[in-house]
């Protein structure tokens, strides 16, 4: 079945339109799904990709060649008709939905079903071929309501008016997520960043997504910043950089922080459990709805939900891809 | 049962002591009675409920969930508990981690106390179903005993001393006077009542430790030099009328030594150290620790046990004589009365630990190089003039422990570690080589490395696999560990017939061909 898209452990290959989707290695022409390094590297030949996911690379990788391709919008490559359609990961996540000889394949990319202020909702589309992310592929991973965890943060905050709260979010996604969702709970208060979230947070603005007011952490002085919300990438939490913080008490928002030895690995006092991707319930849902005649799981905790596939008469199999799942930051 | 979920997780997120002590002391003070006498008795492994088998709970969770997406989840988790409490289904038509609140602290003690063993998997399923993910891990591990939030009792005595402003060397002298849920201790702590008082009962005293010899010597005239047995320390509290024996942490451990309970009926409290009589000293000397593990943890003693693993203890100090507290004397005015006091004892099951006899410090070096004792540890230095404190005090007593055996072993297989280590390949297998030139097993350690190491070590195993059985994770024979153990002995454990004692990663040689390593019979030599 499907035999014009073959999967490779350096990306999934759409042998009539001669493209790669999420190729990690340099390709001349690649379809990408969203900004993330993991799935968007730089050096291809060209580019198609949503408006937001070229200008997020263009920010990372300098300038790339590159056609933007507007969500819903249908673009034919070699006989294949391609779309994007929202995948509900971070600003300008698409899943791509191709169509070729009587079948339709769709690949999600990471993707969430939450609701998400900083990107459109996942939009799920029946097709012959799923082929579905895994990052928390496991029934433990059941994402809590994302209001609960924010008002655990602004708790914290509150009731520790001396001292800070350092929030580790993915600069890509996570951290505007978690600002916007502060601001609709009402925290209007000034929210500082590292200086390595500032230009992904420009960029953000740029594209239309209101974050409130945002201050570099650079310069300010400790006393400045007491009973504020700090965001930093999550290999800062621990590192000398937090040292001018005042008293911070170190959060980390990601879908890991389920489970307990995860946070305290990382040195963690306050998990927020706030995913990008899909929990456990999304993915067999989402594998449900859709109604895919065969299910391909490119990467994470794959062993688990091929099991399921099994249990529940779905044809399935897992595509080990390279490169991809980097648990240590993202998720 | 919701305040008392979220002290646990804020207990396994905090890492300073006093944030800690302030987290207790917090929950004691607004908890009300007698869920926090509950809560405290938990934290200080006073909790004694009929524990609920893992197996119990294993069988429970695979009724409900695909047992193989469960194995799946346990081996990603590590920690058993937290799995089930992760995975458990909400009940039909109800939302997931809903706590209603009904289910207080002391409900769900009452409930697991009433339960038979048989009904307590349907009893614990019901009480699931009412709490949300932290109040089902923290009702697991409650009912499987053993909270394991890195608190150890004394800490959980200092966090209910900081909430009510009293001292804690005076809350640990009630302490054993008092059971679960501590009401008259809270009435005591809030001035409702008068300080409960501990006389008549045979409590705990706490044990004075030593620090790890540093110095390069001590002068002799100051200290007296003792050997270090290696036993369990073990104190003797007896009223005249009952007597009980506890282990270093304060827990009541008489039962499993009923002999020695038995044969003390004296008023008085003695420290000591534990040891078993080995027959391979003719009956009469100290056996390896080996020997005395056949013993531990074990809640009924047959009385085959006891003839075949005879225990006895070998005297260090004498806290009480009668109602006369000598903890304030010196040690050389209280090891006097010590000796004087051995004639009113039990000869089979009492004798004095010696002390050594040497002429200057680099004489006791000497001494302690040629000891070949299995039962030896290492020497004890102790002031002359110390008196008996509680816990560590600066340059009192010092522990002076025989310097490790090692040996160079190749690392064979690995697991992931547990708790703070689940995501790392830490645990390591490794053996040394035969005459027929196969690596046989001889240990496994997951110990002695640095932060830095551990993650290098990963890195390796990782990249070194060459094949997988469930968690563990066989490597390329490459890579050559110096560990370092205290004692070898015979075991029907690894297939090498060996089994260190305490074995520790010392380095990691890189620079070493793994064919270099050393050899079963180079280890077996080293056996005693």
């Amino acid at each position: 079945m499907a035999h014009w898209i073959e999967p490779h452990p350096t990306g999934i290959y759409v042998r009539p339109a001669d493209a790669w989707i999420d190729p990690s290695v340099p390709r001349d022409r690649a379809l990408v799904t969203h900004g993330h390094a993991d799935h968007a590297r730089g050096g291809h030949g060209h580019v198609w990709a949503t408006r937001e996911t070229l200008a997020i690379m263009a920010l990372r990788y300098g300038t790339a060649s590159g056609t933007p391709v507007g969500y819903g919008e249908e673009i034919a490559l070699g006989g294949v008709t391609i779309r994007y359609v929202p995948a509900g990961h971070v600003l300008g996540s698409a899943q791509i939905v191709l169509t070729h000889a009587g079948e339709r394949v769709v690949v999600t990319g990471d993707y969430k079903r939450r609701p998400d202020p900083t990107c459109l909702p996942f939009e799920p589309v029946p097709c012959d071929i799923l082929v579905t992310e895994a990052t928390f592929g496991l029934p433990v991973f059941r994402h809590p309501d994302t209001g609960s965890e924010i008002d655990r943060l602004i708790a914290a905050l509150h009731a520790n008016p001396d001292r800070s709260v350092l929030v580790g979010a993915y600069a890509l996604g996570k951290a505007q997520r978690v600002i916007c969702e502060l601001r609709a709970r009402g925290h209007n208060d000034p929210i500082y960043l590292h200086g390595a979230m500032e230009r992904m947070c420009n960029l953000y603005v740029e594209l239309g997504v209101e974050m409130g007011d945002l201050r570099p952490a650079t310069g300010v002085a400790a006393k400045d910043m007491r009973g504020a919300i700090i965001v930093a990438p999550p290999s800062a939490l621990n590192d000398r950089w937090s040292r001018r913080l005042p008293d911070p008490i170190t959060a980390m928002a990601s879908g890991w922080m389920r489970v307990r030895q995860r946070a305290r690995q990382k040195n963690v006092e306050l998990p927020l459990i706030l995913s990008d991707h899909a929990d456990w319930d999304e993915l067999t849902d989402t594998i449900r709805e859709v109604a895919p005649t065969e299910t391909w799981i490119t990467h994470g905790r794959e062993e688990a939900l091929l099991h399921w596939c099994m249990t529940h008469q779905i044809r399935a199999r897992a595509l080990a891809l390279v490169g991809r799942d980097d648990e240590e930051e993202e998720g | 049962m919701r305040p008392f979920s979220q002290l646990l997780d804020a207990l396994v997120y905090t890492r300073s002591r006093n944030g800690k002590l302030a987290l207790i002391a917090a929950y004691l003070r607004a908890a009300p009675d007698p869920d926090r006498g509950w809560a405290l008795a938990a934290l200080t492994g006073n909790l004694d409920l009929k524990a609920v088998k893992s197996s119990a709970i294993g069988e429970m969770i695979r009724a409900r969930v695909d047992p193989v997406l469960y194995e799946m989840s346990r081996d990603y988790v590590g920690d058993l508990a937290e799995t089930v409490a992760l995975l458990w289904p909400p009940p039909p038509g109800e939302p997931p981690d809903l706590d209603d609140g009904t289910l207080t602290l002391a409900t769900v003690v009452d409930r697991l106390h009433a339960t038979s063993r048989a009904a307590a998997p349907d009893a614990l399923a019901q009480m699931m179903d009412q709490l949300d993910a932290s109040g089902r891990f923290a009702l697991l591990k409650l009912a499987t005993g053993g909270l394991r939030v890195g608190i150890s009792a004394r800490l959980a005595k200092t966090g209910f001393a900081q909430a009510f402003g009293l001292d804690v060397d005076d809350v640990e002298q009630v302490w054993h006077a008092l059971s679960p849920p501590y009401t008259a201790l809270f009435d005591w702590a809030e001035g409702r009542a008068a300080r409960p008082d501990p006389a008549g009962t045979p409590f705990f005293r706490p044990f004075m430790l030593a620090h790890p010899l540093e110095a390069d010597s001590v002068d002799l005239a100051d200290y007296a030099a003792e050997w270090k047995w290696d036993g369990i320390r073990i104190q003797i509290v007896g009223t005249g009328s009952e007597t009980r024996l506890y282990s270093r942490a304060g827990d009541d451990i008489s039962a499993s030594f009923p002999e020695i309970a038995a044969a003390f009926t004296g008023h008085a409290v003695l420290d000591g150290e534990l040891l078993v009589r080995g027959e391979f000293q003719g009956g009469e000397a100290a056996a390896s620790f080996n020997a005395l593990q056949q013993r531990l943890g074990r809640k009924l003693v047959s009385a085959r046990m006891q003839t075949d693993y005879p225990a006895f203890v070998r005297l260090y100090d004498l806290l009480l004589e009668g109602d006369e507290d000598l903890r304030a004397l010196p040690w050389a005015q209280r090891r006097a009365r010590l000796e004087a006091y051995m004639p009113h004892l039990d000869a089979t099951r009492f004798d004095l630990s010696a002390i050594i006899d040497a002429a200057d410090f680099d004489a006791l070096a000497d001494i302690r190089a040629g000891a070949r004792d299995a039962a030896i540890e290492g020497v004890m230095l102790k002031r002359r003039d110390s008196p008996y404190v509680a816990g560590r005090k600066a340059a009192l007593w010092y522990k002076w422990k025989r310097d490790p055996l090692t040996a160079d072993c190749v690392m064979m297989y690995a697991q992931r570690g547990h708790g703070k280590r689940s995501s790392f390949y830490s645990d390591y297998t490794f053996g040394c080589w035969t005459a027929d030139g196969e690596l046989h097993p001889v240990g496994k350690a997951y110990s002695g490395f640095t932060d830095e190491e551990l993650k290098w070590l990963d890195r390796f195993v990782r990249q070194n696999t060459v094949a997988r059985f469930g968690p563990v994770r066989e490597v390329e024979k490459t890579l050559v560990l110096e560990v370092a153990f205290d004692s070898i002995h015979d075991s029907k454990r690894h297939k090498s017939g060996l089994a260190m004692r305490f074995p520790r990663i010392a380095r990691i040689r890189r620079d070493k061909p793994s064919a270099e390593a050393d050899t079963v019979e180079g280890l077996r030599k080293l056996v005693r």
